[in-house]
């Protein structure tokens, strides 16, 4: 029994199948990759994760609980954040800002009215929301004005406010779209650090195969809407019917 | 001081002397001088000051955090003032349980409107406000007579029951609002010299009242809600998968707007037992506005600054007509004064919501921090940093 | 059902200037991605046009009749329109009697003018800020637009009359098998109705068969694309704004004799315009013209004396009611498209 278990999910729009009997076991503390070219469904399937979409039928169970029906906020009270393929912060904050607000909405949970208290009292919470900076080497920026920093720090940034929820599961759509090599590079170590840690299970949607390669445990590869084919890197690397559908297409 | 840091402990210090010192400081010319008419320290006006400061700051708190453009504001207003005007009516002269009922009847409409408006955001929620605040007016001003007094408004009268005090004050008239036997209207005056300085008992009430509400919209501002406040107007997808739920903090925010509106309307009926339905009408509902962009929207001092600036517009600028302006230049030559009196004639007396809606536009396009930004730009200037907008805007609200 | 006839009938003037109004605020929504709270004071504006018109007809100079006499005794002064010098007294008579439909002459370009004045100096600007801003800031041009009428014009509504031929009411009741006296119309009511229906026809027409119409129509679904074509969408956008000004002009300028115009008629109108627009759908010049007669008869059936026995007050609210009601459970209103502001 995986930490998510996707059960015959089908999505449709209008006379497009999206996702046709998705099924798709995810064990906790491993790092499973989903691949696929493009109309896959790689996002659809997301969405339907954190909450985004409804699929027609079939079950999407977390941690022993549905997260059908459930609103964003509340699936990531369950434990899971997501990252998005643009960096999704809050441009009119600062680093520190940002950091807070996760901080916060793990220990408050989804709507607490302090309107008195102030901010800067919460030595314990700034404490954390520092450390977690540091982990990313975000330290010295951390009353920068978010929304002008470089694409690269902004991912690391956003990252950073899914890490510090601890959340139990973390959803990656194309961590490193966009990127330079170096930045790829980084983030990649980064991932790795976390992973090494073995308290978090990822879920990551990549084009990239350097970084599927370098942190997937397993892979799943879709195409049009459907799982083909699941396994381990090494096996998936040769597998002729992943050539075929996606490799092949991409080389 | 008052758990305040050190920036805002000194910003509410200083709102504090000038409040307390306003008769004197908006009184600068002597009394009978030509530039009299430039003296604001009347109690009438003073009063104005703070109550839209008030009903400004409390506006601010949904707008300048949260971003949600409320079009309808002035309907807390008016419930405010009814509410308010009840009380005199049934229960006592004592500004006091006014004030209450106010804010509690205002609070309750809101989260109604609020909780029915919040339900769309941007330019919807704007005209839901709006449809909210026009229908109340409408009914206000018709079939609710009863209740409002329709197109004449609330009044006092003498056979009003007010359990708690007497109907009829000793001499036989309406008793006038009043706080433990203090009236609103008292005033004493100080002569100094040619000066002539007013302190008016209504004028200090509201000033207390307003310092609180301040402090309590500093407290806000500084709030883990206050916070989740600004992150609703940044980003509400990145709160949303944050584990955050951003309609009850944008509910809380209008309520809480809602409930300063009340109190700003209970405070002008305490000043002046009357209330109107055109308190509530859309266009009062811009005014609130207006003050909020003028003065900086999301800063702490911008929305009490747009609103002394356009309350003192609206009563001296408006008091200055052609006459005025030919003394002013009757030193010029003739035709030349004749051609200055006729290009700013147009824009003063009666036309002051000219000028207004000119430096409001001219905010809105070159200005969009209001007031504040361009004190901090000028201070920059002076200073002789070139102007860095990005550091600016990274400074927390002031 | 003579009753029904007859709200119905009261309800479309008020829903011709509703859906006239909505649609330019449509057109500009829909083209130009701007919310403007000024499109009310175009519709004002317009009006102004018509006040303007009949004050330069009747330009006077004085000359001594010396047939006739004052009490005094002495000469009479009258008051002769230039006009008469020009046409002679009963065409000039008959010029300064049409002078309202011959303000649609002089509004067009006159509004067209104020438009394109209005798009290139202040809106072109905002195309990029949040609706916040451009409500705020087309808040405020509505503010100084009608300071400005209120300065030139005063504060008192100008009363300014349709020409004879259309003054009184006619019976329309008798016209489809009723008894005498029964649905009694206003001319002038009927005339601005019909109206409204050749405005909003020639807008659709436009939009639907010419070029023009067709990549505005395009721009509308897809602004990105048709730029990407190389078709200079920002001039036919400008075009476009020209013409909505003109359409809420017209509706002002022809409103006139119905209700006697004052500077702040815009702002009157303005917001139950926008209520209109919400219901219609955001972006659908149909669901404008749709909802804004809609409301207008709705409006008057909640005006008869029945239903307001029945619900007190509910002529006042009816039409906020509905925009609520809409709002809540189809925001995308009538007959707007999915998608376009519907959170």
């Amino acid at each position: 029994m995986g930490i998510l278990e996707v059960k015959d999910v089908n999505k449709r729009f209008g006379g497009l199948q999206a996702l046709g009997d998705v099924n798709l076991s995810v064990q906790e503390n491993t790092v499973h990759a989903i691949i696929g070219p493009n109309g896959a469904g790689k996002s659809t399937l997301l969405n339907c994760l954190v909450g985004k979409l409804i699929p027609d039928t079939g079950s999407v169970m977390f941690d022993g609980q549905s997260v059908l029906g459930r609103t964003p906020f509340e699936i990531n009270q369950m434990g899971i954040s997501r990252v998005f393929q643009t960096p999704e912060i809050f441009g009119d904050l600062t680093v520190m800002e940002n950091m807070i607000i996760p901080v916060l909405a793990r220990r408050d949970g989804s709507f607490k009215l302090r309107a008195i208290e102030d901010v800067r009292d919460e030595k314990d919470l700034i404490q954390e929301a520092e450390a977690m900076l540091d982990e990313v080497n975000m330290l010295d920026k951390r009353n920068m004005h978010s929304a002008s920093m470089s694409r690269g720090d902004k991912r690391r940034l956003e990252m950073a406010m899914c890490l510090v929820q601890k959340p139990k599961l973390l959803l990656l759509d194309e961590p490193t779209a966009g990127m330079a090599r170096a930045d790829t590079n980084n983030t990649i170590d980064l991932l790795k650090t976390i992973k090494a840690r073995g308290d978090i299970t990822m879920c990551i949607i990549e084009h990239d195969m350097h970084v599927v390669f370098s942190l997937a445990d397993r892979i799943t590869v879709l195409a049009q809407g459907t799982p083909l084919v699941e396994d381990t890197p090494e096996n998936i690397k040769g597998h002729p019917k992943v050539k075929e559908a996606y490799l092949g297409e991409a080389a | 001081m008052f758990g305040l840091e050190k920036k805002d402990a000194s910003l509410l210090i200083l709102v504090a002397v000038l409040t307390i010192f306003a008769p004197f400081i908006l009184n600068p010319f002597p009394d009978g001088s030509a530039l009299a008419q430039f003296n604001a320290g009347y109690p009438d006006l003073m009063q104005r000051f703070v109550i839209f400061g008030i009903f400004a700051i409390g506006f601010n708190i949904l707008f300048g955090l949260t971003g949600y453009l409320s079009f309808g504001h002035a309907a807390f207003l008016g419930i405010g003032s009814y509410a308010a005007v009840w009380m005199f009516k049934l229960l006592s002269m004592n500004v006091i349980p006014a004030i209450i009922l106010a804010v509690i009847m205002s609070g309750l409409f809101a989260l109604l409107i609020g909780y029915i408006s919040l339900r769309r955001s941007g330019i919807y929620f704007s005209i839901l406000t709006l449809a909210f605040a026009q229908m109340m007016f409408a009914l206000a001003y018709s079939v609710l007579t009863p209740i409002t007094g329709g197109e004449t408004g609330l009044q006092l009268a003498l056979d009003d029951p007010r359990i708690l005090s007497m109907a009829s004050s000793t001499d036989g008239n309406i008793p006038v609002p009043s706080l433990f036997g203090m009236e609103m209207r008292d005033s004493t005056q100080l002569t100094v010299g040619a000066w002539k300085f007013t302190f008016n008992v209504g004028y200090y009430f509201c000033s207390v009242i307003m310092l609180v509400a301040f402090y309590i919209a500093i407290r806000i501002f500084r709030s883990p809600f206050g916070l989740m406040l600004r992150a609703v107007k940044s980003n509400q997808q990145r709160l949303n998968y944050t584990g955050l739920n951003p309609r009850p903090y944008t509910l809380a925010a209008f309520v809480i707007s809602g409930m300063y509106a009340g109190l700003a309307g209970a405070l002008m009926a305490s000043m002046d037992p009357l209330a109107g339905a055109e308190r509530m009408f859309w266009t009062a509902s811009g005014e609130v506005v207006l003050m909020t962009i003028l003065g900086g929207a999301g800063t702490l001092i911008g929305p009490v600054l747009g609103a002394g600036a356009i309350k003192y517009m609206e009563n001296i600028l408006s008091k200055i007509n052609g006459d005025i302006l030919h003394t002013w230049f009757a030193f010029l030559p003739d035709g030349l004064e004749d051609f200055i009196v006729t290009i700013i004639y147009p824009f003063i007396g009666k036309g002051w919501h000219l000028t207004l809606g000119i430096i409001f536009m001219l905010v809105v396009i070159f200005l969009p921090g209001g007031l504040v930004e361009g004190g901090q730009r000028i201070m920059q200037k002076l200073r002789g940093k070139s102007a860095d907008t990005d550091s600016a805007k990274t400074e927390p609200a002031e | 059902m003579d009753a029904l006839i007859l709200q119905i009938l009261n309800g479309l003037d008020k829903g011709s200037a509703y859906a006239l109004i909505a649609l330019g605020l449509t057109l500009i929504f829909g083209t130009l991605g701007v919310v403007n709270f000024a499109h009310g004071a175009l519709f004002m504006i317009g009006a102004f046009c018509a006040v303007t018109l009949n004050r330069i007809l009747t330009l006077s100079h004085t000359v001594i009749d010396e047939t006739r006499t004052d009490f005094l005794g002495k000469p009479l002064q009258v008051d002769v329109p230039y006009v008469y010098d020009i046409f002679g007294e009963s065409a000039g008579n008959a010029i300064i009697d049409w002078s309202v439909p011959l303000a649609i002459l002089f509004a067009i370009p006159v509004m067209i003018a104020v438009g394109v004045i209005m798009e290139r100096g202040l809106i072109k600007h905002f195309y990029k800020r949040p609706h916040a801003d451009q409500i705020l800031v087309t808040f405020g041009l509505a503010i100084v637009l009608q300071e400005i009428i209120k300065y030139f014009y005063g504060a008192n509504p100008i009363p300014t009359p349709a020409p004879e031929a259309f003054k009184g009411s006619f019976d329309f009741g008798t016209m489809i098998g009723f008894d005498p006296n029964i649905i009694i119309y206003p001319y002038w009511r009927l005339v601005y109705f019909c109206f409204a229906v050749v405005i909003i026809g020639a807008v659709f027409a436009f939009l639907q068969f010419t070029t023009f119409g067709m990549v505005v129509r395009a721009g509308m679904a897809d602004r990105e694309t048709v730029g990407l074509l190389g078709i200079n969408i920002d001039r036919r956008f400008t075009i476009m704004f020209g013409l909505a000004a003109a359409v809420a002009g017209l509706a002002g300028v022809m409103y006139v004799p119905i209700n006697p115009p004052n500077y702040h008629m815009g702002m009157d109108f303005l917001v139950l315009s926008f209520v209109v627009v919400v219901v219609g759908g955001m972006g659908s010049l149909p669901g404008a013209v749709l909802a804004g007669f809609l409301l207008g008869i709705l409006e008057s059936f909640a005006s008869m004396r029945e239903v307001i026995d029945f619900i007190p007050g509910i002529n006042q609210v009816i039409i906020y009611l509905v925009a609520i009601i809409i709002l809540l459970t189809r925001p995308r209103g009538l007959m707007g498209r999915k998608g376009v502001m519907e959170d």
